[in-house]
Parts: structure tokens; sequence; C-alpha cells
């Protein structure tokens, strides 16, 4: 590398990491300022009037108080079926092994309607039990907390299941023995060995868990009724035209996302004593009496109903043609006639492509930018490498309200000069805050793959006379594949899925899906919603199949 | 002859510590030059420096005249190989053979037939199609040999290229390297850290340290005249005893009371350091003018032994003689043989 190749990477280093930053840091300080200012001067009224606000308490509270339940219940369910399907030997295990991670195909927003569907009001499981027991109304109503909790323990409950297993597969069953060699029984050996050594993966769950129910918006904005969370509180006040307060409840969503990531800090990292030697993990105990066999077999086909349960609601409501379902139990009509005008009005396929364009879009920038950062931070080892990273990582931390408000600020306005110009309402917003939300996947991704990769490959490449162009494309993009298919699989499904920064942002012309299903919704035409929601199901099913990575998509909303 | 490929002063400094300075060297066309040293002395640095992989803080670089120093790895015509090999894994043999004629754009048809010439030349015929990860550790190391050879570069540099190999077949394969890299003529510089293979590779060997170059020369003159007691010691066996030096004709060293003749002096007199070859000093009967010990140690070679003396002074010495020569316990006299006799300064490194 020539000195005037290096000084061209440090330059390179600090335009991507000034570049990261307009797109990153930049919007969010704008935030912070606009939350201070009003009519051109510096003022905390706005911050006086959100902490006067009973309103804004509530929703303070509530943000939290789902979290943290959230993070409970889904622990709760989460870490004993990791034990169960990794340490027993059940009838049936395989196939629920495979079914557990279903609520991953589900975006969010199509997460909950099919909850809707299934458990609300008039949903087909209110509808049975009031038909069983003779009840002249719905059993219950889906709305509030409870509302809420069910749909992120449903969908939240995979990190716990994924964390734990991941942990349980590193565990060297060698330690098991040792422990019933020493004299300690099966509670003892799992609270002073096997829980210890699993807490970077608890802890790891826990923080995704809490980060993503902070973060979410579907669920409350559907289910909440008059209960308040931050996230659909910002979107409220914003619409009643109440910018300024808007702004300091941003701020605070930022500040409890930012506090919850500094207090799990320390416990993520390290591995404890999990990685280290060449361990196998237990075998499986296979259940021996008859009557324990069938129990377990029994149980787990009943999880595997409850988690399939959403996916073939979705499916059978989106053949009722709209109006033709109104207050009998099941529908009516079935027909797919909701498909074909999917395809054929083009109103209605518009979303789709809409969505289809702009996630690949975001997806294929996300990854050129990561790969950018790939080569700089690893490969040349810029100064500004660490820069890099961190601005890659930090959207990770920032709920998606945060950020679709903060990239409402900053690019509302045409001013070159300060780095600001007008993308609010033009077909560029949207693809652009989904290039900044799938900024940590596909760099997290990217950068792994680069440091897994040997450097002498691409030095070998150059001694055989390859430039640096053809070194990328012929060795270092092909050797990088797994790693770009896992980031570009999860990029694309949660851009595809997208509706917390959408519903801030979109335009008519760029309504995505999920803005779509919700007025479809609206207009009381399920079958179309449902229809929405099928397609995104199995492009997203298809896409992770398609990548090879059965991880569950770092969902938001 | 003229000089092909020199190295002038070249220098590079990594976090403060020098991995190498002032390293020059000189190689003629075809000849194979080993890099040898202990790890941490720098001969990889200089190999990466020579590759390009690495920018020279200091020195210029010059293949037939021309100063490549600054020229990118790609433009400078050198074929490498790796330690690990570095193969493509995601492409087969005959495309990995074929990356470094497409570099050069080389139409299709002729890549072809030179890929399959330079899998003949490593006895590899016909294994175009193969997946790399399926072959052996062997059979890597000559593909890896074949890729590096098929564009027909200026240079070969070779990083370790027997390491990865289990010693019965290294044997084998040091021999064949040898007589390729001759056949072809190609001018080549290896690192090992192994002085067999660096005597049996290279037509001469550079001895580093702490990224200095102690001495070049063939292995016969790096055994026979090392310019100081690292290399003495770190080329061939050898004991280290000091001694006094007085200077006169022919001059004279003082080892324990004991006065031997020597044919050089280091300098006019004073303390020295007195490096004696195994074959430097022959068993005797206990006398004067000799040196006297006691045999702590006996290890059977076959044609000869190695004895362990531990001296009236203290001083332990590995004398090669016949293996019945003495036996542990003996105590047995020490007398120089006039080889294998070298002395240096006692500040001397």
């Amino acid at each position: 590398m020539s000195s005037g190749a290096r000084r061209g990477g440090a330059v390179w280093g600090w335009g991507l990491a000034a570049l990261l930053a307009w797109l990153v840091v930049y919007p969010i300080l704008l935030v912070l300022v606009a939350s201070v200012r009003s009519d051109g001067g510096w003022t905390l009224d706005h911050v006086r009037r959100f902490l006067a606000l009973s309103t804004t308490w509530e929703a303070l509270r509530g943000s939290l108080w789902i979290s943290l339940a959230s993070v409970a219940l889904a622990g709760l369910i989460g870490i004993p079926l990791a034990f169960l399907m990794s340490w027993v030997d059940f009838p049936g295990r395989r196939i629920l092994s495979g079914l557990v991670a279903l609520p991953a195909v589900l975006p969010p927003l199509v997460g909950v309607i099919a909850f809707l569907f299934l458990y609300g009001e008039s949903g087909f499981v209110s509808h049975l039990v009031q038909a069983v027991f003779g009840l002249a109304d719905a059993p219950w109503r889906l709305e509030g907390a409870a509302a809420i909790l069910l749909v992120h323990a449903y969908s939240m409950y995979v990190y716990f299941y994924l964390f734990t297993r991941a942990g349980l597969a590193r565990l060297d069953g060698s330690l098991l023995e040792a422990a019933a060699s020493l004299g300690a029984g099966r509670l003892r050996t799992l609270f002073r060995v096997v829980l210890p050594l699993l807490r970077p993966s608890l802890t790891g769950a826990a923080l995704l868990t809490f980060m993503t129910s902070l973060a979410s918006f579907s669920a409350p904005y559907i289910f909440g009724g008059g209960f308040r969370v931050l996230t659909t509180q910002i979107v409220a006040t914003r619409l009643n035209g109440d910018n300024g307060l808007a702004m300091v409840q941003t701020v605070a969503l930022a500040g409890i996302a930012f506090a919850g990531l500094w207090l799990f800090r320390g416990n993520v990292r390290g591995g404890g004593g999990l990685a280290q030697g060449k361990g196998v993990a237990p075998r499986r105990r296979r259940i021996q009496s008859p009557a324990g066999r069938l129990a377990a077999g029994a149980a787990g086909w009943m999880v595997a109903g409850v988690l399939l349960l959403p996916h073939l609601t979705l499916v059978l409501v989106s053949f009722v043609p709209v109006g033709t379902w109104t207050v009998q139990p099941l529908p009516p009509r079935y027909s797919i006639v909701n498909y074909l005008s999917l395809l054929a009005e083009p109103e209605r396929f518009r979303p789709l492509l809409n969505s289809l364009v702009m996630a690949a879009g975001a997806t294929l920038a996300a990854l050129a930018l990561a790969v950018a950062a790939g080569v700089l931070a690893v490969r040349r080892r810029v100064r500004a490498g660490g820069v890099i990273e961190a601005l890659l990582a930090l959207p990770w931390a920032v709920p998606g309200t945060v950020f679709a408000i903060a990239l409402a600020t900053a690019f509302s306005v045409s001013r070159p000069a300060v780095g600001r110009i007008l993308l609010v309402g033009t077909i560029w917003i949207l693809p652009l805050a989904y290039l900044v939300r799938n900024l940590p996947i596909t760099g997290r991704a990217i950068l792994a793959g680069f440091r897994q990769l040997d450097p002498s490959l691409e030095e070998a490449a150059a001694s055989l006379g390859a430039g640096r162009w053809r070194t990328l494309a012929r060795v270092t993009l092909p050797l990088l594949r797994p790693a770009l298919m896992a980031g570009a699989t999860l990029a694309f499904v949660t851009a595809l899925g997208d509706f917390v920064t959408s519903i801030i942002l979109y335009t008519y012309d760029t309504r995505p899906i999920s803005l779509e299903i919700l007025s479809s919704l609206r207009q009381a035409d399920v079958g179309a919603a449902a229809a929405y929601g099928v397609f995104l199901m199995l492009v997203s099913a298809a896409v992770f199949l398609a990548g090879g990575d059965r991880r569950a998509p770092q969902a938001d909303a | 002859m003229t000089d092909y490929l020199s190295v002038e002063g070249l220098a590079k400094r990594f976090d403060g510590f020098d991995a190498v300075a002032d390293v020059s060297l000189s190689l003629t066309q075809g000849e194979i030059l080993a890099l040898l040293g202990p790890s941490g002395s720098g001969k990889t640095t200089t190999l990466r420096l020579l590759a390009g992989f690495e920018r020279p803080d200091a020195g210029r670089i010059l293949v037939a005249g021309q100063d490549v120093t600054r020229l990118a790895p790609a433009r400078r015509h050198f074929g490498m190989v790796f330690q690990h090999y570095a193969l493509f894994p995601h492409l087969d043999v005959g495309r990995n053979v074929a990356f470094g004629l497409e570099s050069q754009g080389i139409p299709p048809a002729e890549i072809t037939a030179r890929v399959a010439t330079a899998l003949g030349r490593v006895d590899l015929t016909g294994f175009e199609r193969r997946s790399v990860a399926a072959l052996s550790g062997g059979q890597q190391q000559r593909v890896a040999l074949a890729r590096a050879l098929a564009p027909e570069p200026r240079v070969l540099l070779l990083d370790e290229p027997l390491s990865n190999l289990d010693p019965t077949l290294r044997e084998r394969t040091r021999r064949e390297l040898r007589e390729l890299i001759h056949r072809i003529g190609i001018t080549t510089v290896l690192v090992t850290h192994e002085q067999e293979e660096a005597f049996e590779l290279g037509d001469r060997v550079a001895l580093l340290r702490d990224g200095r170059l102690q001495q070049v020369g063939t292995p016969d003159v790096l055994y026979e005249t090392p310019v100081n007691p690292f290399v003495a010691g770190f080329v061939g066996r050898s004991s280290r005893l000091s001694g006094r030096l007085e200077g006169g004709t022919p001059p004279r060293v003082f080892i324990e009371g004991v006065s031997w003749d020597v044919p050089r002096a280091p300098h006019a007199g004073g303390e020295v350091w007195v490096v004696v070859r195994p074959e430097g000093l022959t068993l005797t009967a206990p006398g004067p003018g000799v040196l006297t010990g006691t045999v702590r140690e006996r290890r059977f070679l076959g044609a000869a032994a190695l004895f362990r003396v531990v001296t009236e002074g203290g001083a332990t010495i590995e004398v090669s003689a016949t293996p019945r020569a003495a036996a542990p316990g003996d105590v047995v006299g020490l007398a120089p043989t006039g080889v294998g006799l070298h002395l240096f300064p006692a500040d001397a490194p």
C-alpha cells in the first residue's frame, strides 16, 4: 500500500464516519435541540409541560412496566422450553423444535392482527368460548396491558428460547458430571452450575427483549386502548400538533433505552465458562414412563398448536371476501378474491411493490455501507475504525419511533449549509429510515465476517496481480457470502414488515404494506389485511430459508 | 554475476520496536536465499516487505534494476506461497491456479493450457476440478506453489513452505521443492525457522536476529566462519567457554589454566568467548596441555556419540567421538582438533 493509498484510506475512513454520524447521530441531536427550543429561542417550556402532564408520566411508567413484564414473561416461557427441547426427548420433539421459531416470521403488525382475529372480541377463540359456555357477550376484551403482554410474550419468548438453547449447546456435559460426582443433586447443579454459566446468554436475551418491548409500537397502537406507552404517546402528541412536547417525549424514550443498555452492559460481555473447552453438550434424557411420554407429547403438540394458530388464522381470514363475515363464529364464504385484487388492482399492488423495492434498496445500501466499514475498519484498520463501528451499532439502541421522529425533524427543511435537506414527503425518506435501522444488522454480520476472513487470502489475490476491486469482487465478497446473506436476510425482512417508522414517515405514494394493512383494517376489510399479512409471512419465511439463517429477526415494534 | 533482486537498508518499525532494521541483501538471478532466524527475528516481516504487504519506513527494493519499493503487491509480479497456503476455498484447484493468469488478461484457451502445465509441474495433472478442501496437506502445498508459479513471476517468495506438513512428508517435499525451483530457475526468497530446511533449500542463508541481519553466506560459511557467538550458537551445535586471549605468533587462548594455539584472533588480547563445535575437541587421556573433565552423559547417534563433559572449572562441553570412546563417570582429557574452535570478544552478542 503506498503512502498515498494510506492517506486515501484515512480520508475514506473519516468520510464514512462523517456520513454515518450524519445519518445516525445528527438527527437525534436535532431532536434534543428541538426539545429545548421554541420560536427561535431556548426554552425549558416543553420540558416543564412534560413534567407537569400526568399522561406523560403514565406513558413513561407504562413503557417501563410493559418492558420489564415482557422480559419476565418471555423468560418464563422461553427458558423452560429451551431446557425441555435441549435435555428431554419426547414424542413430537422434532416437529415442535421446527415450529418454535415460528413467531419470527410474523412482522410485528402482522402478529398483532393475527391475534386480533384469533383472540379479539369477535375472534375465533372468543367465539368458541362464548359458544361453549353459552355467554351472551364476548368473554373478554383484547385490550390494555394484558393484550400487549400477550403479544409480547408470544413474539419475544423466541429470544430467550434461542439464546438459552445456544448457551446450553455450548455447555460442556462434563461440567454436569463433575457436579454430580461432587455430590450435587439435580437442583443444586441447575442453580450452582448451569444457570450461572448461562448468565451471559440470559442477560443477552433479557436486554434484547427489554429493548424490543420498549420500542414496541404495533401492539400498544392496536390494543392499547386507554393504556399509554411512550411510543404511541409520541405519535399521538405529534398528531395533536404539539411538536415541542413530542420532542421531549422522544428524548425521554431514547433516554430510557440508553439507560437500559447501560444497566445491562457489563453482563452481556464475557462468555463465562461456556465457550471454553471442547465440551460435548449433555445427551437428551428420554422420558421412560408411558404416561409421562404421553403427557409431554400432548403438551408439546398443544404448544405447537398455540404457536401455529396465528399463522393459520391469517391464512383462513385472507380468504374472506370483504363484507361477508359479520357475526358468525366462522366466516361463511371463502374465495381467492383478495389475492387476485392484491395483484390485479394497481392501488392494492402498489404497497407490495413499494415495500419490496424500498426494503431491497435499503438493504443493498446498508450492505454497501457495512462492506465499506469492514474494508476500512477491519482490513485497513483506519484510525476512524472504532468510530465507524460504534456508529453502525448505535441505531440498535434507539427505538424506531425515536429514529422516525429524528429523521422527520432533521430532513423536514432544506438547509444544505447545516447538512439538512428536504426529504420528508419525498420517496427517499422511508428507504433512508429503513437503511439507518438496518445498519446494526448488516454491520454486525459483515464486520464479524471480515474478522473471520484470513487476511492472507486477500494478500494472495494481490500477489497474483489482482487489484483492489478485483480482489474485492473475486475473493472478499464471495468469501463473505454467508455473512452477507445473514445480514441481508434479517435486514430485508425487518424493513419489509416495518410499521413503527413507516407510520410516521410514509407518503401516499410510498405507503408500505403495513400501512395498507392498517387502512384495510379500518375499512373492515379483514380479508385484504390478512392477505397482505400472509404475503409478508411467506416472503419472510422464504427469505429466511434462502438465507439459511433461522435466527429471529431483530424485530422492533 | 549481477544482482537481480537487491534490498538496500530496509527498515520497518511496529509500535515502537524495530521489526526490521537496516537489512540489505542481494540475490543473483535464479538464486535461492533462505531467511533464517528465531521467531520474532523479522524474517517474515522482511518477506512481507518484499511482497509489498507492508511498506518499509526506509530502504529500497530493486528487481532487475527497477525500484519496486512503492509498487502495489499486485504490480510487482512476485509469486508467493503462504504459510497456510491461502488457497481460495470458494474456487476449485484449476480456478485457484488460473487466478493470477486471469489478472493478466490472458485469453481463456491459453489459461486452460497453462493451468494444466502448472499442475503437471507439481504432479497434480487432472486435478483442475477438485475442491481445495478435499486435498491433503501436501497436495494443498503443491497447488499453492503451482498457483504462485503459473503467472511466471519474477521472484518467488515462500513463507515457511513446509511447516504445515508432517515430518515424514517434509523431507521428501523439501527435495522436490528444491528440484522444481532449480528447474524453473526462479529467484527465490524463503522464510524458515529451521536450520536444516534453510541449509537444504537455500543456496545462501541470511541469518536474522531482532530485525538485524547477522550474516549472509553459504551454509558452509555460516558454520565454519560465524561472525558472532549468536551465529555460531544458532547454526549447528556448539558449547561456549570463557577464556583469555594472548597475542603473539601464533596467538594463544587460556582456558582453565590450559593454553592452546589458535589460528586467528579477533583482537590483540583479553577476555574472549570460545565457541566450540562438537568436533572441535577430542577425548584423550587426562594430562598436561589438555582440559580435564568428567563425562556426565552419552547420547548414542549411530556412527558417533555426543558426550556431555563437565570440566573441573564447571563448564559444560559437548564433544563428538566414537561411541565407545568413554562412558558416563569417566574422567577424560579434552584436546583441540584444529577445526571448529571460534573466538569472539567477551562483549560480543
